[in-house]
């Protein structure tokens, strides 16, 4: 039985071809999610163990607000300079050394724009001289106060060379500096992990990046020789007490690096997220084939009966055959999936300019999750067919069956219940307190259902379609052969569905999203000129808050204010707060509700967090800022959290504690009878200085804002694209077997003369009405979804349905185009066939 | 093309046809030079043990097979050298096809079954002589069946009538009976032989059934790729006393 199992699979290549590829691709997104991560998890221990190299022990304040790597930025506490002498006492420290390194530094290229970081730090450091990282390739260090130097990564990316005068963005607004030197690393680096660095004076460090004189980010500690850092760790940690975090090099290194693989293991999630729906869109694809296979083996598979096969042993073959292609697609899919996860890194390490991309490695993980996934997709679709093929009755052999089409009742039934049950689910998650795995599992028990449902839906739908071909004999041939097998058509349409259902519903999600809040905003906000950035970094972009003042004084300017934007604890608790220079300007610009100014010890915060948390007017909330002491602030008023910007607003003199300490928007209004025009230029004037935003009408900036949701779309598509090209090999599968399947027939309609044009068209017809099927499948089933999902976020201000009426036509037309591709080899294939043969054949 | 059709005495014809398969060891003859006529209206059964060339004869001369050496022509034209498409259009617009089995599209009504060649085409059929081939095949009350929901001789009589439709030159019949019931098979070979001569229709039929080729006019007997005997106006039992004899020769 082995044998024969073997042989016969051997015999079909194409078959094991096709219905393989499937598992390739999806085994291939498995893999290649592992092995990205995996590569680039070591590239950033390189990185950090790197940037800590020089350092034995590190000293840092513990910080005010403890933020990990996916909730944001964490900001360092100063350490006054009086510390070091304390180090400098404790036994086997050679040297202690105050570092002032933050992220912020900002460096405007010889083009006068930004340079931008996609995610690596812009780190304003003070300079102390070379050591074995730093190493000066030209010039010196700075050693005015107008003097900086910068690492090549900055002077590469910024166009600028020594002897430049340079603008540089930090704390403060733009302060120009000439730049003295530039350096590298060893093995001729331009940057450490693609951080760049700006090197101040000392003095100036710490005024610009800490604001505060005379203190520092870290000690630096160098141990003396026979010392181990551990123990000279041990020894500082005693003597500093509980305020300072002490820790070796080796520690820092890991500490950063496993911040950053939290990152990417939650990358990780969203790529096998989306290989679980290419698989998934697999599984039909395979279940197609191994039931036409069987199908075409009735014969041979009922030979096998009559010979004494039993039911078991013919399970058992299909099974087997499914084993074999699982583990051969695995493997290949395994090897794809590891030249797609250096393609992957290569592709990131460009992104994070100078990120040096670790040796590819292949986890454990990578391999085991890839043959488990590959074997256990293909068996479990393989299970129905190798069911239906252990039925064939051992007569079979002898007579010339022609499969009966089986009655649609059985599988429509369960594709009711299993539609109810996803519905069900989707339901619960969406309105009760279910949660995103509740809905996820809803809409794939809905697929599911609706794949289930397809066959019965499939009768009359494919006839409308095909009615728009019918006008010719090809059209209306490919038409009949279309809604031939209601099954076959209805799981390949089944499985295209699921990829553009899934866009679909993300695009009505993001659209009404998108139309539902700039709606909402241009309702709110009745400042006509907002001054802000697009922020596409860790870091926003910010101006200096003299703009506002400046803008107060423009004429026509009824109000001016600005937000500042940071993460604190209230009442020990983790939150986004704002703080405005002053409330009652920021509620006539913004169109609030009229309220006092805040008094520096004063809070406003909106009346829905003051409900959840029970406080009232009057109530005192402990506030502890990135920067400085614990502070208390007495609620002073309230307002609608959609009357004005965030839920805590501070007063003004709370953002000198912020990390940083600039606005990063601002809201002007003008009086009545002034137009836009008229102010616009003034207000782009005051930010010339501050290249990272601009000023702009309210609608512009708006959907600047909303922007990000067509961002989600477009990533979820490139995303899609991979479930969506299984679903198009699906429709290749299907025309393909079906060709071969009806090779008499073709041959009969050749020697009847039917062109071989004519034949292609035909089989074209056929694939054009499948993608089409599915497609319209798709929108539907996808805009059902996506208004579900809308309804039940009504509650969080998305009260708009929008449905992309533009881009469900697109994907109707873009599926007509991809049967016609789908359809380019099997229609050669059918116009190639030897009429002779044809007739002959048995 | 009518005109041609009342010049030309022949419907189609083989001269020193040779086939050959494979090269080397593999090497197999099928036809040895083969010469043949069928004149216009004349229902001609070509006949020979397995193996003699008889279907490969009749692939030739359809334009379904290509010969190796000689030639073949259908009406006025010359079918052996023309390419696949003027092929094609030899065989949707002059030459009409009964097979064995498998001769109807399962998706087609039998109606759209015999109006298969003409939609092909582009034509529409003649509603005159439509109604004369649809009764005398007997088969007005089955038109919106599908091939399924008829019987075998039922299916036939569609592939007689679809054939005929398009009023080829020369209709090829192979085995037309072969999968039939006496009583069908009779009935299929009373109505082709009363196409030829009420309507003239030329018409090849391979069989190795004597009772079948008792309906043509003409018998030509293959044997190892040669025509070795032709017998006129055939009876069983004239055309079983001449394979009989043709075994003895063997």
């Amino acid at each position: 039985m082995l044998r024969a199992t073997l042989k016969s699979l051997l015999g079909r290549k194409l078959r094991l071809v096709l219905s393989g590829l499937a598992v390739v691709l999806g085994v291939m997104f498995v893999a290649g999610a592992f092995v990205v991560t995996d590569t680039l998890g070591r590239s950033f221990d390189q990185v950090f163990a790197t940037a800590y190299a020089t350092t034995d022990v590190g000293i840092k304040a513990k910080p005010k607000i403890a933020v990990s790597e996916m909730e944001g930025e964490q900001v360092d506490t100063p350490l006054p300079a009086s510390v070091i002498d304390e180090v400098e006492k404790v036994d086997g420290v050679r040297s202690a050394t105050g570092m002032v390194t933050e992220d912020g530094a900002r460096v405007i290229g010889s083009d006068g724009k930004v340079v931008q970081s996609y995610g690596p730090p812009r780190l304003g450091n003070n300079w102390i001289g070379e050591d074995g990282q730093v190493q000066l390739r030209e010039g010196r260090g700075p050693a005015k106060d107008d003097e900086i130097a910068v690492n090549a990564a900055v002077a590469k990316a910024a166009g600028i060379k020594v002897g430049d005068r340079v603008g540089v963005l930090t704390l403060q607004p733009k302060k120009t500096f000439t730049l003295v030197g530039v350096w590298g690393y060893p093995g001729d680096k331009d940057s450490i992990g693609g951080a760049q660095e700006v090197a101040f004076t000392t003095p100036v460090a710490q005024r610009l990046m800490l604001g505060q004189p005379g203190e520092y980010s870290m000690i630096n500690v160098k141990v003396d020789q026979g010392q181990t850092p551990a123990g000279v760790r041990d020894r500082i940690a005693a003597r500093l007490g509980s305020d300072y975090e002490v820790k070796t090099g080796q520690q820092l290194a890991d500490d950063s690096a496993a911040g950053m693989k939290e990152v990417l293991s939650f990358f990780n999630k969203i790529l096998l997220g989306f290989a679980g729906v290419a698989l998934f869109v697999g599984v039909f694809l395979i279940l197609n084939t191994f039931s036409i296979i069987v199908a075409q083996r009735t014969r041979e598979l009922a030979l096998m009966r009559a010979l004494g096969a039993s039911r078991r042993q013919v399970i058992g073959s299909v099974l087997l055959e499914a084993v074999v292609i699982g583990l051969i697609a695995a493997a290949v899919g395994l090897a794809a999936g590891i030249g797609v996860g250096a393609g992957l890194g290569y592709l990131f390490t460009q992104l994070a300019d100078g990120l040096a991309l670790a040796p590819i490695g292949v986890p454990l993980a990578a391999v085991l999750s890839s043959l488990i996934v590959g074997v256990v997709v293909t068996v479990v679709a393989a299970v129905l067919p190798a069911l239906r093929a252990s039925r064939i009755a051992p007569v079979a052999a002898m007579q010339d069956v022609a499969t009966p089409d089986r009655p649609l009742t059985k599988v429509s039934v369960a594709g009711a219940i299993v539609g109810a049950a996803g519905a069900t689910l989707l339901g619960i998650g969406l309105y009760g307190s279910g949660g995103l795995w509740l809905i996820l599992g809803g809409v794939l028990v809905s697929f599911v259902g609706v794949a289930l449902l397809t066959p019965l839906i499939s009768r009359p739908v494919v006839s409308a379609l095909g009615r728009l071909f019918s006008w010719s004999l090809p059209g209306r041939l490919g038409r009949l052969n279309s809604g031939r097998n209601p099954r076959r058509t209805a799981i390949t349409a089944a499985a295209l569905m699921v990829g553009i259902a899934l866009v679909t519903g993300v695009t009505v999600v993001m659209n009404s999203a998108k139309t539902s809040l700039a709606a909402q905003a241009e309702d709110t906000v009745k400042a006509e000129i907002v001054i802000g950035g697009d922020q596409n970094g860790p870091r926003p972009p910010t101006f200096d808050d003299s703009v506002l003042a400046a803008a107060r004084k423009v004429s026509g300017v009824r109000a001016a204010a600005g937000i500042w934007n940071d993460q604190a604890q209230v009442d020990g608790k983790l939150t986004y707060v704002n703080a405005t220079d002053d409330l009652a300007k920021l509620s006539d610009a913004y169109g609030g509700p009229a309220l006092a100014t805040l008094r520096p010890d004063q809070v406003a915060v909106s009346t829905q967090e003051m409900a959840d948390h029970g406080w009232q007017v009057g109530t005192a909330l402990t506030v502890q800022l990135a920067r400085g002491d614990q502070h208390r602030y007495t609620i002073a008023s309230t307002y609608d959290e959609d009357a004005l910007p965030g839920s805590y607003l501070l007063p003004a003199a709370a953002t000198k504690d912020f990390g940083i300490t600039q606005p990063v928007i601002g809201f002007v209004r003008l009086t009545d009878g002034t137009t836009v025009a008229q102010v616009l230029p003034q207000m782009k004037a005051l930010v010339a200085d501050s290249p990272e935003v601009s000023a702009t009408d309210r609608t512009t900036y708006i959907q600047q804002q909303v922007g990000t949701f067509d961002t989600v779309i477009t990533m979820v598509q490139v995303l899609l694209a991979l479930a969506i090209l299984i679903a198009v090999l699906g429709v290749v599968n299907t025309l393909a077997l079906s060709v071969l399947e009806r090779t008499r027939e073709l041959g009969l309609l050749r020697a009847v003369g039917l062109g071989r044009g004519q034949t292609m068209r035909m089989v074209t017809v056929e694939a054009v009405v499948i993608s089409v099927f599915g497609a319209l499948l798709g929108v539907v089933v996808g805009a059902g979804l996506g208004a579900a999902v809308v309804r039940a976020l009504n509650g969080e201000g998305i009260d708009q349905l929008v449905l992309p009426w533009g881009g469900m036509a697109l994907y109707l037309v873009l599926a007509a185009l991809v049967g016609v591709l789908a359809a380019v080899l099997p229609s050669i294939r059918a116009a190639r066939i030897n009429v002779l043969q044809a007739i002959a054949a048995e | 093309m009518i005109g041609t059709k009342a010049l030309e005495p022949v419907a189609a014809r083989a001269e020193e046809v040779w086939k050959v398969y494979g090269t080397g060891d593999a090497r197999v003859v099928a036809l040895r030079g083969v010469s043949a006529s069928f004149g216009r209206g004349r229902f001609t059964a070509i006949m020979g043990p397995s193996g003699s060339g008889k279907s490969t004869l009749m692939h030739c001369l359809a334009g379904l097979d290509t010969v190796s050496r000689g030639t073949v022509h259908i009406g006025g034209t010359e079918v052996s050298g023309l390419n696949d498409k003027a092929l094609t259009r030899l065989r949707r617009d002059r030459v009409g096809f009964i097979f064995q089995q498998f001769n109807l599209l399962p998706t087609l009504t039998a109606a759209e079954n015999i109006r298969l060649p003409l939609d092909i085409a582009g034509r529409k059929p003649d509603q005159e002589w439509w109604d004369t081939v649809i009764k005398t095949v007997g088969l007005a009350d089955r038109l919106s069946h599908r091939p399924s929901q008829l019987s075998g001789g039922q299916q036939q009589r569609v592939a007689c009538a679809r054939a005929l439709m398009g009023r080829p030159d020369v209709i090829f019949a192979d085995e037309p009976t072969g999968n039939l019931d006496s009583k069908s098979g009779a009935e299929v070979l009373s109505f082709l032989r009363s196409s030829v001569r009420e309507h003239g229709q030329t018409i090849v039929m391979v069989t190795h059934d004597p009772v079948a080729a008792s309906y043509t006019d003409r018998v030509i007997f293959l044997a190892d790729g040669e025509v070795v005997q032709e017998l006129d106006r055939p009876t069983p039992e004239t055309v079983l006393e001449a394979m009989n004899t043709r075994e003895v020769l063997v």
